[in-house]
């Protein structure tokens, strides 16, 4: 196959191939549900805790893959090992850490003890490199159509969930204690996130790899940020740009020897880089912001004559 | 030595208050933080709470909102005992999750505060958003509206939160320190948007600070929280030397300088005694 210009009949050609159509259809939908759980992410800086998720449901992969082989359980995938896992671990970290100062450590002290677990898992495990290497980078282009069926009843799951917390969630980031006094259980609020996270994290690393979370799970999100002021503005440029990496990565790997999961958190970065440096440029924050504050005062006096 | 509740007046107690607290203690587990404290907040008044840092001022709030219950006594909200999430009640806390990575526009922050506890997809209602734009301009901050809290003064900042505070139109302010960390012209800018709101929209405020005197001129009432006691009444009750000297158990004299600033001063022979 070689690329050619015109870009339809590329499309044509790379869409004949029914890995290549499973791989859009999965990284859209977890193009989606990063995009939109990044934004929670990164305003709530779980970066971490994010990436510990992934690790821990490595754990959790890692174990289903070994017992599925050892005892002949063919439905039991590593992505429901890593929904246990990342689960599991989410509402521990959770619970452990409420407010706590010292969430770095405890996030830190489970992930390693839960890597440890991976990998004895995958020393048991016959089949060993291949499946590792899947895990830990990303396999978009060997997934079936009951990976994307799955994806799909996880990504419902997902968005469903966000739609109704959002506003809370949204509350409880922004402003804890007011949220608590106004009546809002923002520990289960925490925890109702985190299980989403897990949820989506177990989802995103078919296309990502565990090691890999970040490119889609925090750098759109991160560089939407900067793009808007309104929420609903920065999820949407989230989960636009979640989307275009992902399209052009899964495009650019079909004609190049290389990893998608590569291209994927290689354009992701460079975007981000590229607006940073060119959103400082056009727009020089702090000379706005001198004008702002004398225009507040001219506000403050009207108000007080 | 007489204990401070009994040397500051009994509150009269009047249909008007909104906050009756009778013999009221307050600590965490079974230490109590201040004891027998009996005051009233009246509808439509300034109230501030002064007092040294771990005394149990933000205690006090934290009774108020329902987040804690009282170790002994009684405490009346509304002529009710206090719940979490009182729809009646505008919060300002210290402490703020806002920093130089909060990217989002103020008036979101104040919407919140009017529709950020319903569960359920928010489709932007228009009406939410005029709602929290006329209360961002009510407080003189209209032009705030859609700057990133990111780039805010402090100033700037207590007036989004007291917006957010005051969106759902409570009858009752808490606000912990705002004062703290504004310079001397922002604290009087502020104080007088707080006066101008207790006022215009007949709200209670109870406000903490550090130091009463910028707060003198708007205060109708002071709870004056040291050393385990509580002390309520006028400023000019309870800034006098016989009141504040029982609260601390020494001798304190209170002085006053041509324009009615109030100093306080420990006597000396006392202080070394301790």
């Amino acid at each position: 196959m070689a690329f050619s210009w015109n870009i339809m009949a590329d499309l044509q050609q790379m869409w004949a191939y029914p890995f290549m159509q499973h791989a859009f259809e999965a990284g859209t939908m977890v193009a989606i549900i990063a995009g939109v759980m990044g934004y929670f992410v990164v305003l709530r800086r779980s970066t971490f805790v994010a990436h510990a998720f992934s690790e821990i449901g490595f754990a959790g992969a890692a174990g289903a893959v070994y017992l599925a082989q050892a005892f002949s359980i063919p439905w039991l995938t590593a992505t429901y090992g890593m929904l246990l896992g990342s689960s599991l671990g989410g509402t521990a970290i959770a619970m452990l850490s409420r407010r706590s100062s010292h969430r770095d450590v405890y996030v830190g002290i489970v992930l390693a003890f839960a890597l440890g677990i991976g990998l004895l898992f995958l020393s048991l495990y016959t089949g060993y490199a291949t499946e590792a290497i899947s895990l830990l980078f990303g396999e978009i282009l060997g997934i079936a159509w009951a990976d994307v069926l799955r994806t799909l009843l996880f990504s419902i799951v997902i968005l469903g969930g966000v739609a109704i917390l959002y506003r809370p969630l949204l509350f409880s980031s922004l402003d804890e204690e007011v949220a608590e006094a106004k009546g809002l259980p923002t520990l289960a609020i925490g925890v109702a996130f985190l299980l989403l996270v897990a949820v989506a994290v177990s989802v995103a690393v078919q296309v990502t790899g565990v090691l890999l979370i970040f490119s889609l799970m925090v750098t759109p999100a991160a560089t939407a940020q900067h793009l808007a002021s309104k929420p609903s503005r920065m999820i949407a440029i989230s989960v636009v740009l979640a989307l275009v990496v992902t399209w052009v990565g899964l495009f650019v790997s079909f004609y190049e020897p290389y990893p998608a999961s590569f291209f994927i958190t290689a354009i992701a970065f460079l975007v981000y880089v590229l607006v940073r440096v060119f959103h400082h440029r056009i727009r020089a924050p702090s000379e706005h912001r001198k004008d702002w504050q004398d225009r507040a005062l001219v506000s403050t006096k009207d108000y007080s004559s | 030595m007489m204990k401070a509740s009994r040397e500051a007046p009994a509150p009269a107690p009047s249909e008007e208050d909104i906050i009756v607290a009778q013999n009221l203690s307050a600590g965490y587990g079974s230490k109590a933080i201040w004891k027998n404290a009996t005051f009233s907040v009246g509808k439509g008044e300034f109230v501030a709470v002064i007092g040294p840092n771990g005394a149990g001022k933000t205690t006090l709030f934290r009774l108020l909102l329902g987040l804690q219950h009282p170790l002994g006594g009684n405490l009346s909200l509304f002529g009710a005992e206090p719940k979490r999430g009182s729809p009646r009640i505008g919060y300002v806390p210290q402490h703020h999750a806002v920093d130089d990575e909060s990217h989002i526009e103020s008036l979101e922050l104040v919407r919140l505060g009017l529709s950020g506890n319903k569960w359920g997809f928010n489709p932007f209602l228009q009406e939410d958003s005029k709602t929290a734009f006329d209360t961002l301009s009510g407080v003189g901050g209209l032009e705030l509206a859609h700057r990133p809290l990111a780039e805010l003064s402090g100033g700037e900042l207590q007036r989004i939160f007291l917006a957010e505070a005051l969106v759902s139109k409570p009858d009752l302010l808490l606000l912990d320190e705002p004062l703290s960390n504004l310079d001397m012209r922002r604290e009087r800018d502020l104080l007088r948007l707080v006066d101008e709101v207790v006022r215009s929209r007949d709200v209670s405020a109870i406000l903490i600070a550090h130091n009463i005197n910028p707060l003198l001129p708007y205060l109708d009432k002071v709870i004056y929280i040291a050393n385990g006691k509580v002390a309520s009444g006028k400023p000019e009750e309870v800034f006098t030397s016989e009141t504040l000297s029982a609260l601390y158990d020494i001798d304190v004299e209170v002085l006053h300088d041509s324009r009615g600033n109030l100093a306080i001063v420990g006597i000396e022979g006392h202080h070394g005694d301790e």
